[in-house]
């Protein structure tokens, strides 16, 4: 293999798991260390900075960053980063002295449709730069899902008004209860861009016998959440089956806990292990009671002069064919039916743009989607972008946020006369943490802990009322514990290769194996000769120049620990420990142009 | 030193031996040794060798007099019995020790000083004995703790670190090993594993005295230029005159060598050592053979290494005293005190 080219920025970028893994790759370790150092303003603005809304991620975000975590690779699970998030808005100090001032403005104006996290994340790198920023919502308060869909046992309403609220206070216009009935009406206004983060607002149709008869108790899953939290229902019938294993089937089933279903039960098609649903939110369902019955096919509504008397389904089981794709096949067994007063549709969203006419310049694909440049989110109408699930469909709030950040850069550029398709590298500060001869400005002592949870509100108390928060969220010291469990992957094991003795200090001293010294190879051949066997072919082998006996180092980052005891027992330095913060480059930071390989 | 404990945490994907160890598991406490000491690589083979020997580590005696490499024993077999003697004094204690409780394998651990200045005469008896342990000598050829004196293996016209040049004759101890009877005797280098903990596993699995010098850099005061103990030298000067493999059980012997290439050795553990030969006629059976050999070589400034000598139907100290198979300190009242009737029939055998 070739010598590794560390000034690549993707190398070491790929190294920090979560912040590769993060749609909008906030840089995870830095802001954990200012936890675990109680500087949670720092930590705050970090994630502010990245992710627009720490507090609301704090508790809703998918976290693809956590199935990443290389802990979850040394020991069973991974660092609790998205409730760390949670901490830094937690315990916070008044941070409104650290937003970007309200700036002059620059004359050009920018309308965004729909009052959502895309939108409100191209508003707040916009605003800054002297954008005039409109943001046009059919709802009365900014949010968009956040604010409609996300149950307030979830997410209560005070989260997302400070986090709107930093948002709009920087000169953005909100037009509440605005909607935006026709695309060539809003063109016709002469903005400068569009942009257009309108959600994916229409909750899929089941369409089985039955449906029009028992209209009355059969409930669309996202439209019914909303109409729950703008206060417009309170109530639902004792026996509730919730359709769907998504995300939002575990909002309802546990919305209808908490507005009189005794008996709440999901019944998913697929197999519980294949639910599109996160597995924490299965098992807060699960902890209130909510049964999760699966490989159940509805096929009929039962009704009963205009009222749902319950649900017949048919049973299946998975079926894999030569290309080990499932299918789901009637297991023959009878079908079986449950009673129940009402039900709730959460099979899926979709897309709705009966507002965009067709032949105003925007071309649509044969799905009924815009066509959409997915690094720029330019519309085929030069002056038109997309973000969010308005773009590529139903997807998760952190990406809302990272295409908001690239449609923001995008239309910045166009507005500055400047090529759309360059996309500027991401900022890189490395600095070395050594301090003395065994000491390190990180705390590089690996804490053996398991993963601290989150205390949850008394169950009794938290069904009682539907705006009461369940999770309490971490106090200081259980935050402390937790933050303690991150490994600081972004504090890089940089490698000389003219320093090196090939003492095998390093080699002695490394917990993980990770380390060998040996002849070159091709890279499949150099990993079937490593200290220890190479379980995660994904992850990069950082490999040296020639070393004197011609041999070179080859290190496995996949379970490196980032201890820096390899940096501690070598002699000659020819092992350092370098921080590599990484920072996406925003709309209007100074940023080398030269453009970036991947991510 | 380094100031935090090494992390608990190992690779999951790390082999286990028959006991259901890891290598992890033969490690002992953090290495207190300046960062990049040759010592600590040899550390590092022990803990190979016992792993891969699938040893049980309270089956183990580590005894260790003064001085770097005397520290050592404190980093490897965590689990093991230890003793840190006076200083050069080690091979007493393990000769007692060995008397004492025959069935304990014995890990003598020492440097150039303990063995080759203050502990030399204590060096000589034990091997001249036939003591049953694995002698491993970690020669850097400088007082590491007084900070970089030369030692008694240091060679005539090396060069210390501050410049001064060497008068003094060295003690090849490899040299004196085989002059006084040892039947089992190597030299390897810290920088060369591969090479090492076979010979250390071969040394474990052979009955009687078995001496290996391993030749250890010392980073802080001998690993500059004119040094004949630093990785570079040692690295242009190695003459390895074979490598070898430990093979634990018979089955595993039709490894593919070139014919002609390889010499079996039996061992009376029932392992056997496939030794590849490097200089072809060089035969490890032949202890006159190998002295000149090594003679010849050093006044041409090589340093030879690999299995130099070795006698595989040797005995040791308790064979030739004709002890009891029970170790010593098993026996009870009864064994030691068999009655008077057994005196007065012991005491008419000798009227």
């Amino acid at each position: 293999m070739k010598p590794t080219d560390i000034s690549a920025p993707d190398y070491f970028h790929k190294v920090v798991d979560c912040q590769w893994a993060c749609p909008a790759h906030t840089p995870v370790p830095e802001y954990i260390r200012l936890i675990a150092q109680g500087r949670y303003s720092d930590a705050y603005m970090i994630n502010w900075k990245s992710n627009v809304f720490p507090g609301i991620l704090g508790r809703t975000c998918d976290r693809p960053c956590e199935p990443a975590c290389r802990r979850g690779r040394v020991e069973e699970t991974p660092v609790a980063i998205c409730r760390l998030k949670r901490v830094a808005a937690d315990f916070k100090d008044d941070i409104t002295q650290r937003l970007p001032r309200p700036a002059v403005k620059n004359g050009k104006r920018v309308a965004l449709v729909g009052g959502g996290p895309a939108s409100l994340t191209v508003a707040r790198d916009l605003a800054p730069l002297g954008y005039h920023c409109t943001v046009f919502d059919s709802d009365p308060q900014a949010g968009g899902m956040m604010r409609s869909q996300i149950p307030k046992f979830r997410l209560p309403n005070a989260v997302i008004d400070e986090e709107t609220g930093y948002i709009l206070g920087l000169g953005v216009e909100f037009k509440g209860g605005h909607r935006i009935e026709s695309m060539k009406a809003l063109l016709a206004e002469k903005y400068d861009a569009i942009f257009v983060g309108s959600g994916a607002p229409r909750g899929r149709e089941l369409g089985i016998p039955g449906r029009t008869e028992a209209a009355g108790n059969i409930h669309i899953g996202i439209d019914w959440l909303s109409s729950v939290s703008f206060g417009h229902t309170d109530r639902i019938g004792k026996r509730v089956i919730v359709l769907g294993g998504g995300n939002t089937a575990m909002d309802c089933c546990r919305t209808a806990r908490r507005l009189g279903g005794e008996d709440v039960k999901v019944i998913v098609r697929s197999g519980f292990e294949e639910m599109k649903a996160s597995p924490w939110e299965k098992d807060d369902a699960i902890h209130e009671d909510i049964p999760i019955l699966n490989f159940l096919v509805p096929i009929a509504f039962l009704h009963d002069n205009g009222k749902l008397t319950g649900i017949t389904f048919q049973k299946v089981k998975a079926e894999y064919d030569a290309n080990g794709r499932r299918n789901l096949v009637p297991s023959g067994e009878p079908d079986q039916t449950f009673p129940c007063d009402d039900v709730l549709v959460a099979v899926g969203q979709e897309n709705a743009f009966p507002w965009i006419e067709r032949d105003c310049g925007i071309e649509f694909d044969k799905w009924n989607m815009p066509k959409v440049d997915p690094k720029t989110l330019v519309s085929t109408h030069p002056k038109v972008f997309f973000g969010g699930d308005a773009a590529f469909g139903p997807k998760n709030i952190i990406w809302a946020v990272a295409q908001g950040h690239d449609a923001a850069l995008s239309i910045h550029r166009m507005l500055s006369g400047e090529d759309i398709t360059a996309r500027p590298l991401p900022e890189v500060h490395v600095s070395s943490q050594k301090m003395g001869i065994h000491e390190w400005s990180y705390d590089n002592d690996v804490s053996s802990d398991k993963r601290f949870k989150v205390p949850h509100r008394d169950k009794v108390v938290a069904l009682k009322d539907i705006r009461t928060e369940v999770e309490l969220g971490y106090d200081v010291k259980l935050a402390l514990g937790e933050a303690e469990r991150c490994l600081n992957c972004d504090v890089q094991t940089v490698f000389s290769t003219s320093l090196c003795i090939e003492c095998d200090a390093c080699v002695d001293i490394c917990p993980m194996d990770c380390i060998t010294f040996t002849l070159n190879g091709e890279e499949t051949d150099l990993r079937q000769r490593l200290k220890a066997p190479s379980l995660h072919p994904d992850q990069d082998l950082y490999v040296s120049g020639d070393l004197k006996t011609g041999r070179v180092m080859v290190k496995d980052e996949d379970v490196c620990l980032h201890c820096g005891l390899c940096a501690e027992r070598c002699p000659t330095g020819a092992w350092d420990m370098q921080k590599y913060l990484i920072e996406m480059t925003h709309a209007g930071s100074s940023c080398p142009t030269r453009s970036r390989s991947a991510a | 030193m380094t100031y935090i404990a090494k992390p608990k945490f190992h690779h999951p994907g790390l082999k286990k031996n028959e006991l259901g160890y890891t290598h992890r598991d033969y490690e002992g406490k953090i290495s207190t040794l300046c960062a990049g000491c040759g010592h600590d690589s040899i550390t590092a083979s022990i803990i190979e060798a016992c792993y891969e020997l699938s040893i049980e580590p309270h089956r183990v005696a580590k005894i260790s007099g003064i001085g770097c490499s005397s520290k050592t024993p404190d980093y490897f077999l965590g689990n093991s019995h230890g003793f840190n003697t006076v200083h050069g004094r080690m091979p007493s204690v393990l000769t007692g020790a060995n008397l004492a409780n025959r069935d304990l394998i014995y890990l003598g651990v020492s440097g150039d000083g303990d063995s080759a200045s203050i502990g030399f005469g204590q060096f000589a008896h034990s091997i001249r004995r036939g003591v049953n342990m694995t002698y491993i000598v970690e020669n850097n050829g400088v007082y590491g703790l007084t900070k970089g004196q030369f030692s008694a293996t240091a060679d005539r016209g090396s060069k210390s670190k501050k410049g001064v040049t060497n008068t003094d004759n060295a003690i090849d101890l490899v040299a004196i090993a085989l002059q006084l009877g040892a039947t089992f005797v190597a030299r390897s280098f810290s920088g060369d594993k591969s090479q090492l903990v076979p010979l250390i596993a071969a040394a474990i699995g052979h009955k009687g005295a078995s001496f290996i010098d391993v030749i250890s850099p010392c980073i802080a005061f001998n690993n500059h230029a004119g040094s004949t103990k630093s990785f570079d030298y040692v690295r242009e000067h190695n003459d390895a005159v074979n490598r070898l493999d430990v093979l634990v059980g018979r089955d595993e012997i039709a490894v593919d060598y070139a014919p002609g290439t390889v010499q079996v050795v039996e061992q009376h553990d029932g392992s056997t050592i496939a030794l590849r030969k490097i200089d072809a006629d060089y035969d490890p059976h032949d202890r006159l053979g190998a002295q000149t050999f090594l003679a010849k070589h050093a006044a041409q400034g090589q340093i030879v290494t690999g299995l130099l000598y070795v006698d595989p139907e040797a005995d040791d100290l308790h064979a030739h005293l004709n002890t009891v198979d029970t170790p010593l300190n098993m026996l009870d009242a009864d064994a030691l005190c068999p009655g008077s009737a057994a005196l007065d029939k012991f005491n008419a055998s000798l009227r």
